[in-house]
């Protein structure tokens, strides 16, 4: 997911960015980097007052503990670990000393740098954290070197720091950072001018090593998350949704509900009825006695053959215009050919593998939330409101998430309100809300579906001198209080990026846009607009080079002479995949490459298919350029992963409507990617000291069509649907 | 009804209605959160347990299969094969989000308790079962040979 909610540029952080230190009673330092709009007039956080607010990034304990908070939701991607590493760098501690906890909602302190709220997505942990952790990390180590160097009588610049050790060769003295840790809550700050980071070729972490991670509790069942919140006298409840958008409840017979032995209440709530008991199976027991006779006069009945159909209609007239580059009209009257493509994508459900469920605890003067929490400060807001009480009063616990792929990002914090519903009718009770699989699928906040339209014109040489592309799907930001700045002339954003922003050189070249208004709910998914873009953009420029007889990295490489990183990418991906190589009968390789969120990735598919049309990925060779790669072993994973999950729509994944029911429901009929399909996957990472860009979606966006490039190359049949579908195939 | 398990080698007695599946018995009444609900369908492997040993989805075994039985879940697995797929775990940084991860341990170690040198083929049969939606697949393949040869 990817959103601002204002210009990032201000907000950068710099050296002279005011630094704070509160002593921690009895405990040590607790360190945090002032934000630029806690302006040095701002004394009042220098007050004692405040101690005891987690409002810091860097906490070590006597009993030598260097605890790092993590402004950023842990939900796979590797935060954790990355702002840990870039801590651990500055501060020299020892890896094995670092524990990760994380922050709590606190929008001023824990913001993301590149928007102005708090919150985890558009790959940008690393990028908007890369000086503000090291900042934070250097200037714990200063503060404690300036304590040894009191105690020891020494100059402080003759203080070495390493692992987590503070040494005076000439003196020979040395100590743990826990043995300094109070009397360093006690040192002035550094003067910020004087805080210098360290030269890279002294990272000991940064880029360097795999840092295993023994502290997360994911391989011994002790990881924390929200399914697994237990608090006194805590009820679980489990809700009966409409089963269409805009069903509403008519009436509801809930004594066979409430006749379940064990269950406690049943509370009718706006999305539906719950139904409360002390554990969940009691609860769904209850929930499926429940009678409900539903109203769905309003609501969604159209199906998803009818809405394609639409779209495709609409796709007669311009659009809203993204990108008007040249005269396309002109260009194309003088293209010696013309080939034309058209691209159909289906909803997608983000099917987290934690099931979304969210803990609520409404008291009359406040809430506690327990959540995998990605978006703190909308949902902080939308809390308070539904509540009537201030952000402030609404404390939110950010717990591990068992992945999100940007569903827990919502604008209209979809579950945590439900919860926090639910939670009301039972004030001063906490609730766990738990959904079930098929309510997660089924409960909306899909990737919408899409249909493109490209046409796009070569001149007699074979060179693309115009390329008009059309495209038409519900938008993410309209109706959300994002729309003011994700939306402009019409244009979302996220509906286009990735085709208005096609690096390739074509003089003339047109996108537009048609935002159709439905009721599906939809929200970004993992790459957002990049998830359809980059499937039609890249197999459409393949059918450019197979019309203009050339091969398809000599092609693209022709047309990214202005693009640097682009033309990296896909030259280090061709090498390595050894894209001229011969392979065996039945297997064909295919290329793709894409920006988004400021990295450039490249993939190459090799795929093998056999006489019955069944086929199978079996490896997929990557380069990514992040710039600088903090956590080398962490981009690897994360290009694995997004390999893995993008195959899956590629193969099978698709929501699709009936007359405005979900016809998915579990895993069995919305498939998702298995260990039996996984390809082999090798990673290569471009070297650079340009500023780290994030890796969580990068890798998701070339998948698709570079399978289904080498599916065509093995076949000759072009591809415009996904989940994609071979002839002769059953 | 007073069901009586015996949990990671302790007894457990709990008041449920025997149908009630055996993840909600040991995640609600034993407070044993390790093992996962991701599904309730036997489709993804979240809830893996050991039942005697042999890996079983917990979510669709009535708990009253399990009594008389000996339940392993993630926090009480101590083979040296359990112990040797967790640290391989660890070692090759296979977990992402977690979630799945519980599930995937118990069943990688089902696996290695009765094949100590499995093929890709043997990793994927027995492994097909449990879903990682971060398709961490290719470390768990990596991890399983890693633990193997760190066994043999
Ligand atoms: S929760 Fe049991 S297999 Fe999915
Ligand atoms: S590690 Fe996230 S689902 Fe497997």
């Amino acid at each position: 997911m990817k959103f601002l909610l204002a210009e990032p540029a201000a907000s950068q952080p710099s050296r002279r960015d005011f630094l704070k230190c509160v002593v921690v009673a009895g405990a040590g330092l607790t360190l945090g980097v002032r934000l630029p709009q806690a302006s040095a007039q701002d004394g009042a956080f220098l007050a004692e007052d405040d101690s005891f607010q987690p409002n810091a990034f860097v906490r070590i304990g006597s009993d030598n503990r260097v605890t790092l908070i993590m402004k950023h939701l842990e939900m796979g991607q590797g935060s954790h670990t990355g702002l840990a590493t870039l801590l651990a760098e500055e501060l020299d501690a020892a890896w094995e000393q670092v524990i990760t906890e994380g922050a709590p909602a606190d929008t001023n302190r824990y913001k993301n740098l590149h928007w102005n709220a708090q919150g985890t997505g558009g790959s940008s942990a690393i990028a908007n954290s890369f000086e503000q952790m090291r900042t934070a990390g250097a200037t714990a180590k200063a503060m404690l070197v300036a304590a040894a160097a009191k105690t020891w009588q020494v100059p402080a610049s003759e203080i070495q720091v390493s692992q987590g050790v503070l040494s005076h060769t000439a003196s020979k003295k040395s100590a743990t950072f826990g043995e300094f840790a109070e009397a360093a809550a006690h040192q002035a700050l550094p003067i910020p001018e004087e805080l210098v980071l360290k030269d890279p070729k002294d990272f000991i972490y940064i880029g360097k090593q795999r840092l295993t991670r023994k502290d997360t509790g994911k391989t011994d069942g002790s990881a924390q998350f929200t399914q697994d919140v237990k608090l006194p006298g805590m009820l679980t409840a489990v809700v009966a949704h409409a089963p269409r958008f805009g069903g509403t409840v008519r009436s509801v017979d809930d004594s066979k509900a409430r006749a379940v032995a064990g269950v406690v209440d049943v509370v009718q709530i706006p999305s539906g009825v719950a139904v409360l008991a002390k554990d969940f199976w009691t609860a769904k027991l209850g929930r499926d006695a429940l009678v409900i006779n539903w109203d769905d006069s309003a609501a969604f009945k159209h199906s998803s053959v009818d809405i394609m159909e639409n779209f495709k209609a609409l796709a007669k007239q311009p659009g809203a215009v993204a990108r008007n580059d040249g005269d396309t009209a002109s260009a194309m009257k003088n293209a010696a050919t013309v080939v034309e493509g058209n691209y159909e994508f289906p909803y997608l459900a983000h099917a987290a593998m934690e099931p979304m469920n969210c803990v609520a605890w409404v008291k009359p003067d406040g809430c506690e939330i327990w959540n995998g929490e990605q978006m703190q400060t909308v949902d902080q807001a939308n809390v308070a409101a539904t509540l009537g009480l201030k952000p402030e009063q609404v404390k939110i616990n950010m717990l591990y998430a068992g992945s999100s792929f940007g569903r827990r990002a919502n604008p209209a914090s979809d579950y945590l309100l439900e919860a926090v519903h639910i939670a009301k009718a039972k004030t001063n009770t906490p609730v766990k809300l738990v959904w079930t699989r098929e309510d997660d699928m089924r409960a909306g906040y899909y990737r919408p579906a899409y249909f493109h339209q490209i046409r796009a014109g070569l001149d007699k040489n074979g060179q693309p001198i115009a390329w008009e592309q059309r495209i038409v799907g519900q938008s993410l930001a309209a109706g959300t209080p994002f729309e003011s700045f994700m939306v402009k002339d019409g244009v979302d954003k996220t509906s286009v990026e990735g085709a208005s922003t096609l690096p390739y050189k074509i003089p003339h070249l047109k996108v537009d846009l048609h935002s159709v208004k439905l009721p599906v709910p939809v929200l970004w998914w993992r790459s957002v607009g990049h998830t359809h873009t980059a499937f039609s953009t890249e197999t459409f420029i393949d059918r450019l080079a197979h019309t203009a007889k050339q091969d398809p990295v000599a092609f693209r490489l022709n047309l990214l002479a202005d693009h640097p990183r682009h033309h990296g990418v896909l030259s280090l991906v061709a090498e390595k995949a050894g894209w001229d190589k011969p392979l065996p009968k039945g297997w064909a390789r295919g290329v793709a490459v894409h920006e988004s969120f400021n990295s450039f990735a490249a993939q190459v598919a090799e795929v093998s298919v056999k006489d019955d049309g069944r086929f199978k990925v079996e490896r997929v060779v990557c380069a990514i350029d992040c710039g600088l790669a903090i956590n080398p072993d962490v981009i690897k994973a994360q290009m694995e992963g997004s390999v893995g999950f993008a195959l899956a729509p590629v193969l099978m994944s698709a929501i699709t409507f009936k007359q405005g029911l979900v016809a998915q429901s579990n895993f069995h009929d919305y498939q998702v990617l298995r260990i039996d399909q996984m390809p082999k996957v090798e990673v290569h990472i471009m070297p650079s000291d340009a500023k780290p860009t994030g890796v969580g979606e990068p890798g998701v966006p070339p998948l698709a069509p570079a399978v289904a490039n080498a599916l065509s190359a093995a076949t000759g049949q072009w591809f415009d649907k996904l989940p994609l579908q071979l002839e002769g195939s059953v | 009804m007073s069901i009586t398990l015996n949990v990671n080698g302790l007894d457990h007695t709990v008041d449920a209605d025997p149908d009630t599946p055996l993840l909600w018995v040991l995640r609600d009444h034993i407070a044993l959160t390790g093992t996962k609900f991701g599904c309730g369908i036997a489709q993804c492997g979240a809830c893996t347990v050991h039942l005697d040993g042999q890996a079983t989805r917990a979510c669709v075994t009535p708990v009253h299969l399990a009594v008389g039985k000996q339940v392993t879940t993630i926090e009480g697995v101590q083979s040296s094969v359990a112990k040797a797929i967790q640290q391989a775990w660890e070692e090759l940084s296979v977990p992402q989000c977690g979630y799945c991860q519980s599930g995937q341990i118990m069943s990688a170690t089902a696996l290695l308790d009765s094949n100590k040198n499995p093929s890709d083929a043997d990793i994927d049969a027995a492994m097909s079962g449990n879903i990682c939606r971060c398709a961490t697949y290719v470390r768990i393949r990596a991890a399983i040979k890693h633990a193997a040869q760190q066994l043999s």
